[in-house]
């Protein structure tokens, strides 16, 4: 295999790590609905958190983004 | 066939002199101070943030325009951030937090509000934040300054911070080392964050933006190929939704860096009480 297509493949590859950023957004957002569902009152003042968890959550599927790109063109 | 135009989703992240400004050694470093486009637009950021402070500078009791939306940019970082995540002790840091904040916020609305412009490759706008070095530079100040802060408010205490109470020796071998990985992490993870978030979107759009032209060129050639239009207008219409998600992704990305950083604060502040 020449190295600038297994760079290519190499580089898509990398990107099934956001499979679990999305597995892990997923849950976060579902249980926070089912529990905002549950107890609206208590919703808004837990959206902070939400977010937060959020963006943690993202960040490890920015990496294997981030991963792909050095890959890519790094 | 007509030419195809090339597909160059990064190109909009090329960064290219405007302006050529005298280049000087400074103590063995190459100093350039040319106007590239990543500058010009810092300029324009700072403009309208310098604009916004003038015209909210006048309190008035009855607000107007401006001073009612200043006001509701304060409350997201003074009501929904500090006030329940550190208590009556951050007020001090809201003004570094509130410039955090907006810095990120204007810069990340520029980019998407005016990227409209990048959609015909004419690179008239540049997203400031979509550079890794300058989300970087934001991320390491932030964390610097809350690690420093910690040090001059408690001292060597308050490297008990890596050594979570309660804990056996022999874990604690095991457990300082994550616990400080998992602390110097944190400027990385704040930088590839912001940085991730508004290079994914821009590229996103910028592909779509470019199936559009490739699509509809091909639908121009006649016969069967000119059905490729349905695709070139689903692909814009890909666009004005994308363009929609980039505006949410943009506020909240300057929300979430706020919050983490005042997640950071809180520990510094707050330290040794409900660890």
């Amino acid at each position: 295999m020449e190295a600038e297509a297994a760079k290519l493949i190499g580089a898509g590859l990398a990107t099934s790590g956001m499979i679990g950023a999305g597995i892990g957004l997923g849950s976060l957002f579902g249980n926070y609905l089912q529990a905002a569902i549950r107890n609206p009152s208590a919703a808004a003042s837990q959206q902070t958190m939400l977010f937060l968890g959020m963006a943690l959550t993202e960040t490890m599927g920015l990496f294997s983004f981030v991963v792909s790109l050095i890959i890519l063109f790094g | 066939m007509a030419e195809q135009p090339a597909i160059e989703p990064m190109h909009q992240f090329l960064i290219h002199k405007i302006w050529d400004g005298p280049v000087f050694q400074l103590g063995g470093l190459t100093v350039d101070m040319s106007i590239t486009n990543s500058v010009a637009s810092m300029i324009a950021g700072a403009v309208i943030l310098v604009l916004f402070f003038a015209m909210t500078a006048k309190g008035q009791i009855v607000p107007n325009r401006a001073q009612a939306l200043a006001e509701g940019l304060y409350n997201i970082v003074d009501r929904v951030l500090v006030t329940p995540i550190i208590g009556p002790a951050g007020k001090p840091y809201i003004p570094y937090l509130f410039t955090l904040f907006m810095v990120i916020l204007v810069l990340n609305l520029m980019g998407v509000v005016l990227a409209i412009g990048n959609l015909g490759g004419l690179s008239l706008t540049f997203t400031v934040t979509s550079q890794l070095a300058v989300t970087a530079t934001l991320a390491v100040l932030t964390f610097f300054s809350v690690f420093f802060l910690g040090f001059i408010k408690h001292g060597p205490k308050f490297l008990g911070l890596f050594a979570p109470g309660g804990m056996p020796l022999p874990l604690l071998i095991f457990m300082v080392p994550i616990e400080m990985i998992s602390y110097f992490v944190r400027p990385v993870t704040l930088a590839m964050r912001l940085f991730g978030n508004m290079l994914g979107g821009h590229v996103v759009i910028s592909l779509f933006g470019s199936f559009v032209v490739a699509l509809g060129l091909v639908a121009l050639s006649g016969g069967l190929a000119s059905l490729a239009i349905v695709p070139s207008v689903l692909s814009f219409g890909m666009i004005v939704g994308l363009t929609g998600l980039e505006l949410v992704v943009a506020i909240l990305q300057a929300f979430v860096f706020t919050a983490l950083a005042t997640v950071y604060l809180n520990e510094v502040v707050n330290f040794g009480h409900g660890h």
